[in-house]
């Protein structure tokens, strides 16, 4: 186990998961208020065929080609759902479940041509639940710098993504151009999914943008606090999947990176000191025993008038 | 007369495929605190926000000091319908007061203790100092619409915009913002309420706007708020309480 940890491939790749997760749960931060979680699902999984035309049409396997695929095939599913939602009566959350499976099933029939078609495919697998063994430095490289760009774009405008999540009507009358913010956000969070499909897969990598962000909810009262927090969850989260994953030996990440982001949501659902499980019952059973103190001596007040 | 300061000629906005306005021409002078009446449906917001370009306009012109929407932005204020955002949102009362001053601050640059100060103070003019720290989902209804109007004053605008900022408060809430309202107008600010109780109409505006699709008079109160255009507005029977105009009966129809 310690010779996987001291190597310095492994230590970039955990480096390089920990980076998107914290990316993941800043970009989730914001779909959270944007009411797009489940958009997010849609656009990951609108992106494979994507990687794999990208593929076909240049026979490289290299990081950046394939996820500039991904990215494309992504946006084309975001306008197809934005286009069926406007101009049909189908509403958008069946619009969304339409474009996820069918892309999706698109991307897998490509997948199944690509590996009859031409030979050293074996890695295109990887996209669909995620391997970060199979990263090379570069694919690290790539994928950090994107990362840290997402999250220092959402730093930066802090205060003006607070306004534009949480009133359109008056970011507009600030002079925001809400326009140019849509195209940011989506960018944003296009290239959150695109980087983290090698790592994490493409039908898990949502998971990692809504599951930190759910559970930050249950630790704060402040958006700053959430989205820190949810960027742990979500840099903790990959970390420690990518490392069970590398001492597995070829295990996919997604599903444990998943499996963690879960266990988080648990222990913030039952023990989160903001509406926590706990939390909340414990300040029921105080309240009701102090309104019971409260009562006892106008209840004996009232029998002694009558 | 006062200086105009907004003017809207033949304007006409809609929704999808209904009309909403069609050829809406009113002047307001500088100073006025107007009140918007009318039934549902009659566009009164769609007005401000058409007017706000919110909403598309199709056809006419607005000007706001014989400028454009654009170049004045800064001297505007609006106070949107308080159920228009998701108060579960997490952050505190003094924050959103805040989100006032983003212009004055600057894109992109962080709040000093200044911006903090004149964020409290506008909230302790409302009455909610004791708040400023307050989670904004712990707020009631009234609580909450004081902090959208605090948020307004902060931007110290010349024009005010507020969509129906009485609707749903408790009493003292009312008199609260109603009291700011003619501040502002003692101190030479324009303001334009929509406003749905006509029993107080009279009381709280000098001038009303009677807004049914298109206008169907506007004026000074004294002159323009009778029960003959009320009950064309209003396209029903109004009857009367005390002498004064109360309740308005109209019949289900569209």
């Amino acid at each position: 186990m310690w010779s996987i940890l001291l190597n310095s491939n492994t230590q970039w790749v955990l480096l390089s998961t920990a980076i998107l997760g914290i990316a993941a749960g800043t970009i989730g931060s914001l779909a959270y208020w944007k009411r797009q979680s489940l958009m997010s699902d849609a656009l990951a999984h609108a992106a494979l065929p994507g990687v794999i035309i990208a593929f076909l049409l240049f026979k490289v396997k290299h990081l950046f080609v394939l996820i500039t695929g991904a990215a494309i095939s992504a946006v084309i599913g975001a306008f197809f759902i934005q286009g069926i939602r406007s101009s049909t009566r189908i509403k958008e959350d069946t619009a969304m479940g339409m474009i996820l499976s069918i892309f999706y099933g698109f991307g897998i029939m490509l997948l199944t041509i690509a590996n009859r078609t031409s030979g050293n495919q074996s890695g295109l697998n990887n996209f669909i639940l995620g391997q970060s063994a199979s990263m090379v430095q570069s694919d690290v490289w790539t994928m950090s710098i994107l990362a840290i760009l997402v999250v220092s774009i959402v730093v930066i405008g802090f205060k003006e993504w607070k306004i534009y999540l949480f009133d359109r009507q008056f970011a507009s009358g600030l002079g925001l151009p809400l326009k140019g913010m849509d195209v940011v956000y989506t960018i944003l969070l296009v290239t959150t999914i695109v980087v983290g499909i090698q790592a994490v897969g493409v039908i898990l990598i949502a998971a990692l943008l809504i599951i930190p962000a759910v559970s930050a909810r249950y630790w704060t009262h402040s958006f700053q606090a959430m989205v820190i927090i949810s960027a742990l969850f979500g840099g903790a989260s990959g970390t420690i999947g990518t490392l069970i994953s590398a001492i597995g030996n070829g295990w996919p990440t997604g599903p444990f990176i998943v499996v963690l982001a879960a266990s988080f949501f648990i222990i913030s659902l039952i023990f989160g000191k903001e509406k926590g499980i706990l939390v909340q019952y414990w300040q029921m059973k105080r309240h009701k025993k102090q309104e019971i103190i409260q009562s006892i001596p106008t209840s004996v007040l009232k029998k002694e008038v009558q | 007369m006062n200086e105009v300061v907004l003017e809207v000629k033949n304007l006409t906005a809609a929704y999808q495929k209904n009309t909403v306005l069609r050829d809406v021409n009113f002047q307001v002078e500088a100073g006025s605190l107007t009140g918007i009446v009318g039934p549902n449906g009659a566009g009164k917001s769609t007005l401000i926000k058409t007017m706000l370009a919110l909403h598309p306009v199709l056809s006419g012109e607005v000007h706001f000091f014989g400028s454009t929407y654009k170049k004045v932005k800064k001297r505007i204020g609006y106070v949107p319908q308080r159920g228009s955002v998701d108060w579960d949102f997490p952050t505190i009362a003094l924050d959103v007061v805040m989100m006032g001053l983003y212009g004055q601050i600057g894109w992109l640059r962080r709040p000093t203790k200044t911006h903090q100060r004149m964020a409290f103070e506008a909230l302790d003019k409302m009455g909610m100092a004791d708040y400023a720290n307050r989670q904004i989902s712990q707020l009631s209804g009234g609580q909450q619409q004081r902090v959208f109007l605090a948020r307004a004053l902060v931007q110290n605008a010349d024009i005010y915009f507020m969509d129906e900022p009485l609707a749903g408060v408790d009493a003292a809430t009312e008199r609260a913002i109603m009291k700011i309202l003619d501040e502002l107008k003692a101190a030479g600010k324009t303001v334009m309420v929509v406003h749905h109780d006509l029993q107080t109409v009279a009381d709280y505006f000098d001038h009303v706007l009677f807004l049914n699709r298109t206008v169907i008079k506007h004026g000074k109160t004294n002159d323009v708020y009778t029960e003959d255009n009320i009950a064309t507005t209003y396209g029903g029977s109004i009857r009367l309480i005390g002498g004064r105009i109360g309740n308005v009966v109209h019949p289900v129809k569209q």
